[in-house]
């Protein structure tokens, strides 16, 4: 029997560690940018929304990677397809079920998971050839990636958006009083590309390696 | 008629599937480096949409929404399958996707040479789940208006893509900061385009 693998190694941390930073879902791998800017007005639906994108993306990978000596390629697809409408299916209820409001207000983007390419992206590239061990882990991380940007964009488009974070104000009235004004552009969608926009600015002078050519 | 009209025209400038909703934002900023292939896409897409929101739109009238089987039988009136919608999409999207591309293959090749792998892509666009999507959530009054709702997105996203693609291609000759080069920019200047759209705001139809 040959030795097993002990559950946080060294290769398997650096599959949580890695999509933080250095190969990020949305700065570097430019997947799942639909959702991840529209919902990023607030903080609260950008945290809701985050959970349910770890609870589907850990979970299909894992059952991608059970099936995934079953699954002949030419359906893959569709299989990956049915496997992630389900998962997103029962998110949805549960949302509904329990914060609704929170449902309201993400609309059909919660539907939209089914296509965030993060999701079928990462079932593609590792789930389909790994164990659901580090299938598991792998998209842990990412998910994590993913809500890592979507909550710092929406802290400072709600921050100076509209002086709140989670709905309650922190900007004091006597900020008010001295002439402050909220930034009522960044609560308009197009900020939330600006904002991603300079995130990746201040990465890329951090990481060299991630600058482009042309 | 004239409702056709403004609904169209709304989708394509106040409603914009890009500017306002971010949707479809994975193949813009990959696809968008030359205008040609990026006019393919744009066609595609429009192509993909006209399709799929109508149909989308008679399955959600006529067998998920809460007593729409009662053209069946009367005792169905309140069996609500609204829940399966996102998969019935999905479904729809994906073999209508299919059955495009192996009609134009068959009935116009120079087309399907010129959309190339353009069209599978679309299966996973999410401007085409977004579209059949709000289209449930608006609930249009009949046909007509959901299929001039989602020529009008397809048209607008077509804009979109066209003039970051023939902005990318000038931008090529500046001196942008090397971190932000590629990626950085075009999301500021999308940014930016979002603002120039966002003029169209205020216009009531």
């Amino acid at each position: 029997m040959t030795e097993k693998e002990p559950l946080f190694s060294a290769k398997n941390l650096k599959l949580i560690r890695e999509p933080l930073g250095h190969s990020n879902p949305i700065t570097v791998q430019v997947l799942g940018i639909c959702s991840a800017l529209a919902i990023t007005v607030q903080l609260k639906p950008a945290i809701v929304m985050t959970l349910s994108v770890i609870a589907v993306m850990t979970i299909s990978n894992v059952v991608i990677s059970l099936l995934r000596n079953m699954v002949p390629p030419r359906i893959r697809i569709i299989v990956q397809l049915v496997v992630i409408a389900t998962m997103v299916i029962l998110v949805d209820e549960i949302l509904q079920a329990f914060a609704y409001d929170v449902s309201k207000q993400l609309s059909v983007f919660v539907g939209l998971i089914i296509t965030n390419c993060i999701i079928m992206g990462r079932l593609e590239a590792f789930a389909l050839s790994n164990k659901p061990w580090p299938a598991f882990l792998d998209g842990l991380g990412n998910a994590f990636g993913y809500g890592l940007i979507l909550i710092i964009v929406s802290f400072f488009r709600e921050l100076l958006g509209s002086g709140t974070l989670m709905g309650y104000q922190v900007i004091p009235d006597s900020f008010y009083e001295f002439g402050y004004e909220n930034n009522g552009l960044m609560v308009l969608p197009p900020m939330a590309l600006i904002v991603v926009g300079i995130i990746i600015w201040v990465q890329r002078s951090k990481d060299k390696e991630l600058i482009e050519q042309n | 008629m004239e409702n056709l009209v403004s609904i169209f025209v709304k989708s394509i400038f106040i409603d914009n599937m890009i500017f306002a909703y971010f949707l479809g934002m994975c193949s813009y900023l990959a696809v968008s480096k030359t205008v040609k292939t990026s006019t393919g896409l744009g066609v595609a897409v429009i192509f993909v949409l006209g399709f799929t929101v109508p149909i989308n739109y008679l399955i959600e009238n006529y067998i998920l929404q809460e007593g729409a089987l009662v053209w069946l039988s009367p005792s169905l009136a309140d069996v609500d399958l609204s829940f399966l919608s996102f998969i019935m999409f999905i479904a729809v999207i994906a073999s209508m996707v299919q059955l495009v591309e192996m009609v134009i293959e068959k009935f116009s090749p120079a087309l399907y040479n010129s959309l190339g792998i353009f069209l599978p892509l679309i299966a996973v666009n999410c401007a085409i789940l977004g579209g059949s999507l709000f289209m449930q959530e608006r609930e249009y009054a009949n046909i007509a208006e959901a299929t001039s709702f989602a020529l009008g997105s397809g048209v607008g996203w077509f804009l979109a893509i066209v003039g970051i693609a023939a902005i990318r291609e000038k931008i090529r000759y500046s001196n942008v900061p090397a971190p932000l080069r590629g990626l950085g920019i075009t999301f500021i200047i999308t940014g930016l385009m979002g603002i120039a759209f966002m003029s169209f705001m205020g216009i009531k139809l």
